[in-house]
């Protein structure tokens, strides 16, 4: 029987060499004459051991990385092929069992359990790690039932509004229509954030199954995947993971043989970052230019095409399996307060082991940059962390005991959002951070409302203006009106959040500010 | 591709693609920009007729989304990413490198047509920062070492 080995094909792995580490253990299996099979996953989520090797013994997977192709011919000659097992593992690349490495050890996997396990557009490794098994009890339910499922697992929206996903459900569910719509949002456009990206890349049929599902609760028969352009990878294997479905009758007419029919088409984004907001994707995916739609109406009401539309994150999506597959009460176990289950949680930026880390929530912040995560990649003084993307809040160290859940940041005038973190040394600048805070709101507001379009680029001229030193505490009052003004007037989350950095930053860190 | 008629029948047969349907502009758009280089005048003048809109509103998504350009690109375009991540990982300072060696700023093309750089926010590789895509191929941990090297082999 031939070795088998694994080695990520998810971006993030090819970015820094996983092709390559790949090649050259191809090379070196045959120069060895040895028979192998190398299969590309997506990734475990620790990304500071990208390119990852797995050799897999005895069904125990051994981990050995960050790795060079110059690496594979010295782990050749120390035993990789014919597993002097000793030998290997005093490899100064040998990490060990994978799942025995502590930051992965000590997740909860229920969204991300087969990402990095399996070959993600292998349906047969799919269903022999418990695939479809959500789908399948789908079908034996009402969709009554199937929605009561979803409210009792207590899931959030992922995406960062963590609006309750069985309410969005029950409403479309209850709203009669001709024809209904599933739309995935998966333009993940937060700086820090990738677990939507690593999902799509890693394990695409979790996403399909839970879209699927979705169709059966509220009787939808067709779903768009939206993901932004800068996610070639992503589009690439979920088209792939979408012409397999069909071919294997798990999309298109008569799902499982049921009466139920479900088919899906990915879209691509065009650089809008704005396009992660609901509305402004729904107009996107309708061929337009990705302005907000004012609300009501609801598209749970009125939504793609004017059609009662569930629009739901990736993450939000890919929770659903699970909820159906283990029940509601199940998925609701995990969490604290009103945030259930668990977030994918990814760690960026300037940190040691940065990655995904899907863990229940009620972990603190400090847990999580500096247990986990290890401190600053730079060996330097950490200094702020960034939590929610480019419109969310900075947090200070005094900060650090703030459990992860969706009231516990609100309470502390930040937010959750998509579960990014993005951590920063002390050599950063939290004025230069605050500016372009307001730069990116510029770059990317749509333009309808005047809070936002306005207010951010006047808010890049007063804080030129701080960062000059021309009257910077009366330049600081008008910033903090400007923040009062976009808040509250602002027609959606671009605009009414982009104060969020802003204004955390003048808090936490005035020391930069004057 | 120069050619007018050219542009014309490229842009046609992806609109019929999609049995020119209006919802699916922004996918049309892609496929006729890979093809032509850019989104020249000419194809919002088709496309607005081939999918019965106006000229302004095929303008409108041509120019709202940061994805479609109005003028022919380098030969090879360089993204680097611009947003927090990489930020915290000295990622300005890597893009002031790669500017004072192109001798351009950021959404410039180089004299000779041979590198377009081009700012973006965030390629989703932010746990191994700073990152950039150059042509189909993505970067991470870069280093001006690194990034000089690539940019090397590109003949910049």
């Amino acid at each position: 029987m031939s070795t088998r080995l694994f080695v990520s094909r998810d971006a993030a792995a090819l970015a820094v060499g996983a092709d390559e580490v790949a090649d050259a253990v191809a090379g070196a299996a045959a120069a060895a004459g040895a028979p192998v099979e190398i299969v590309r996953t997506g990734s475990r989520g620790m990304l500071w051991l990208e390119p990852l090797l797995e050799l897999e013994i005895a069904g125990v997977r051994y981990g050995f990385g960050p790795l060079e192709p110059a690496d594979v011919a010295d782990l050749a000659a120390a035993g990789l092929f014919d597993t002097p097992l000793a030998g290997l593992l005093a490899h100064p690349k040998s990490l060990g069992p994978v799942e025995k490495i502590d930051f992965f050890a000590r997740q909860t996997r229920l969204t991300f359990a087969r990402c990095g396990v399996i070959d993600p557009l292998s349906i047969a490794d799919y269903q022999a790690t418990g695939g479809f098994k959500g789908l399948t009890r789908a079908l034996s339910l009402t969709r009554e039932a199937i929605v009561d499922e979803v409210m009792t697992s207590g899931v959030r929206g992922r995406g960062g509004a963590g609006f309750p996903t069985g309410i969005k459900w029950k409403t479309v569910l209850a709203t009669n229509a001709d024809q209904k719509y599933i739309v995935c949002n998966a333009d993940e456009g937060d700086s820090g954030t990738f677990a939507d990206r690593m999902l799509m890349e890693g394990d695409p049929f979790t996403l399909i199954e839970g879209m699927t599902i979705a169709g059966i609760a509220v009787g939808a028969t067709k779903g768009y995947i939206y993901v932004r352009s800068e996610y070639p990878h992503a589009i690439a294997t979920l088209k792939s993971a979408i012409a397999i479905g069909r071919r294997d009758g798990v999309l298109g007419g008569s799902i499982q043989g049921s009466a139920y029919s479900f088919d899906l088409e990915v879209r691509t984004g065009a650089g809008a970052y704005v396009c992660g907001e609901e509305t402004s994707l729904l107009e996107s995916l309708e061929g337009k230019r990705g302005i907000v739609r004012a609300k009501p109406p609801l598209p749970a009401h009125k939504g793609l095409f004017g059609k009662p539309t569930i629009i739901n994150n990736v993450l939000t999506l890919a929770a659903i399996p699970f909820i159906l597959s283990e029940g509601g009460p199940a998925y609701a176990n995990y969490g604290m307060g009103r945030s259930r289950g668990t977030m994918p949680i990814q760690l960026a930026g300037n940190i040691k082991h940065g990655g995904l880390f899907e863990t229940a929530f009620g972990i603190t912040l400090g847990e999580l940059v500096e247990t986990i995560g290890g401190g600053t990649a730079s060996g330097r003084p950490l200094r702020a962390v960034q939590v929610g993307g480019p419109l969310g809040a900075y947090w200070p160290t005094t900060l650090f005991d703030t459990p992860f859940d969706y009231e516990a940041f609100a309470a502390r005038d930040g937010l959750i959002g998509h579960g990014g973190i993005v951590v920063f040394d002390d050599t950063v600048n939290m004025a230069v951070q605050a500016r372009f805070g307001f730069e990116f709101c510029a770059i990317e507001s749509c333009g309808k409302c005047t809070p936002c379009r306005i207010g951010s680029t006047r808010g890049v001229e007063a804080i030129d203006k701080i960062i000059a030193g021309d009257k910077p505490a009366q330049q600081l009052a008008l910033v903090m009106d400007l923040c009062e003004t976009m808040k509250f007037g602002s027609l959606c989350a671009l605009g009414g959040l982009a104060p969020y950095p802003v204004v955390s930053s003048i808090t936490h860190f005035p020391e930069d500010f004057r | 591709m120069v050619d007018p008629a050219d542009i014309t029948n490229t842009t046609l047969a992806i609109a019929a693609d999609y049995e020119n349907r209006p919802d699916a502009l922004i996918e049309i758009l892609h496929r006729v920009q890979a093809r032509v280089g850019h989104v020249p005048e000419l194809v919002v003048q088709t496309l607005a007729n081939a999918l019965n809109l106006s000229r302004a509103e095929v303008h409108g998504v041509v120019t709202f989304y940061h994805d479609f350009k109005r003028e022919p690109h380098g030969r090879h375009v360089l993204k680097m990413c611009r947003a927090e991540a990489c930020q915290s990982m000295g990622g300005n300072a890597l893009v002031k490198s790669v500017e004072a060696r192109l001798g351009i700023a950021c959404g410039e093309t180089t004299a000779d047509g041979n590198v377009t750089l081009e700012p973006v926010y965030c390629l989703g590789l932010c746990a191994t920062s700073p990152s950039a895509m150059l042509d189909d191929k993505l970067h991470g941990r870069l280093t001006k070492a690194r990034m000089d090297a690539l940019l090397t082999a590109v003949g910049a």
